[in-house]
């Protein structure tokens, strides 16, 4: 088992799907921090049978959970203090999130008028639907977006 | 600040005590015809419509109100770039209403967002067009006196037509509402109509020919192939056709199954229809007037709905 060392400010991301740990470091921006990061990819995992871990150094505010949970809100999130886990953080779809998803409706408002944000909101918790708060149309997965 | 942008920004109580309000107006319009002295609503349409501007229009005017506005795109500042978010702030300070139509989806949520006055939506590309859905129900309530307990048939394009759509939410919100929905399959109803109904535990059919549903109906909602929404002039020709009701296929309907059209019809209900006592589409135009005056009453805080409680 390859051992990566202990950190004294930060988080760790768990249980994050094999193989998906560089679509996560990409999407939350973390090519654009300056601090230690570092990415286990598919370590041993009891439940999963392997995972991607993220271990970040710096402070938990400068994470986007609602872009995490909007990937996968199955990731565990350990906040870490004086090296030790002080809190593991429970993931919640957003109700709304903005500037994550641009619509791609040629019909919607947002299509002309550029300094609009893109809003999506949850419209089905349960199938996991987000839609444009200006036309509503579903967000697809495959309709050409970066997520 | 109260807007309309969604027929659901009423709730089922309110939608009623908004109807009552239409009904008044039209037993005692001598009660509300100065209730907009001094007043001026905006007509922003971006997008030609004559019938909704003018009916809007003729409301106002019924309440003792004035007009501004345009009544199409390329004669507003959009044409030089203006953002409706920049409209709309000016537009506040000439009027104490606005009324939009934009061929855009979600340009009255923005137009709201920005505006200091009260916003009605009068269509927003193929989105929503609650002030359509209103006065849809208002035709259903008085003709058949309720909105519970009955099926209720949309036909034509059911993809693109926003107002079957607001109709179809709108109307589930009502017991024993149950729809059939006729069109062909590149028109078929959009699946967030039909998550909605399924979420609703609401049964619907989705048929293609309009004889196997018109049998069973209570309502049969007609509406037109529009052009503006196809980018590809080949599928709009392919499907324009697609319906027509005339007698012979009207022959199997019950006898208290009413017609409603949002119109402007082109071919897809025959004239010699016009003249059937179940041919409401003109009538929907009627109480189209009445909804919006009680609309503009109740967004510009003139009248409280809760006296129509």
């Amino acid at each position: 088992m390859l051992n990566v060392g202990k950190i004294e400010e930060g988080f760790v991301l768990d249980h994050i799907p094999a193989g998906r740990a560089m679509y996560i470091y990409k999407h939350l921006g973390l090519d654009r921090l300056d601090c230690g990061v570092a990415i286990i990819k598919n370590a041993r995992s009891g439940k999963m049978g392997k995972k991607d871990i993220l271990k970040v150094e710096c402070p938990i505010d400068t994470l986007d959970l609602d872009v995490l949970a909007f990937i996968d809100h199955n990731i565990t999130v350990n906040v870490i203090k004086d090296g030790e886990i002080v809190e593991k953080r429970k993931l919640q779809l957003p109700k709304e999130i903005t500037n994550v998803l641009h619509c791609h409706n040629p019909r919607c408002i947002t299509s002309t008028e550029r300094e609009l944000p893109h809003i999506f909101y949850l419209a089905d918790e349960k199938r996991e639907i987000y839609r444009c708060k200006y036309c509503d149309v579903k967000y697809e997965e495959n309709d050409g977006e970066v997520f | 600040m109260r807007h309309l942008l969604t027929p659901q920004d009423f709730s089922v109580s309110e939608t009623e005590e908004l109807f009552r309000l239409a009904d008044d107006i039209e037993v005692h319009p001598e009660k509300y015809s100065h209730m907009c002295d001094g007043k001026k609503m905006a007509t922003l349409f971006y997008e030609p419509s004559t019938r909704t501007r003018l009916s809007h229009e003729t409301a106002m005017l019924n309440l003792g109100g004035k007009i501004i506005g345009f009544p199409s795109g390329n004669v507003s500042s959009a044409t030089k770039g203006e953002t409706v978010a920049d409209t709309i702030r000016v537009i506040s300070c000439f009027a104490d209403i606005a009324v939009i139509r934009h061929p855009k989806e979600g340009a009255a949520l923005v137009a709201a967002h920005y505006s200091s006055i009260p916003v009605i939506n009068a269509g927003d590309g193929g989105h929503q067009h609650p002030t359509q859905t209103l006065l849809d129900m208002q035709t259903i309530r008085r003709l058949k006196g309720r909105l519970t307990n009955m099926t209720i048939g949309l036909c034509g394009d059911l993809k693109f037509g926003r107002t079957v759509h607001s109709l179809v939410e709108s109307m589930s919100r009502y017991d024993n509402v149950r729809f059939i929905f006729i069109s062909p399959p590149e028109l078929r109803m959009p699946d967030y109509v039909t998550d909605l109904l399924r979420d609703r535990g609401i049964s619907y059919d989705e048929v293609t020919r309009l004889e196997d549903a018109i049998p069973k109906l209570d309502i049969l909602y007609m509406t037109r192939v529009q052009r503006e929404r196809f980018f590809n002039e080949e599928d709009y020709v392919r499907l324009k056709d697609f319906y027509v009701l005339d007698e012979k296929k009207l022959a199997s309907a019950k006898k208290d199954c009413y017609i409603l059209h949002p119109l402007p019809r082109v071919n897809e209900i025959a004239p010699e229809i016009d003249d059937d006592p179940r041919a409401a589409y003109f009538l929907q135009v009627h109480y189209g007037v009445l909804v919006r005056e009680a609309v503009i009453l109740t967004l510009m805080g003139l009248v409280d709905l809760k006296s129509f409680a």
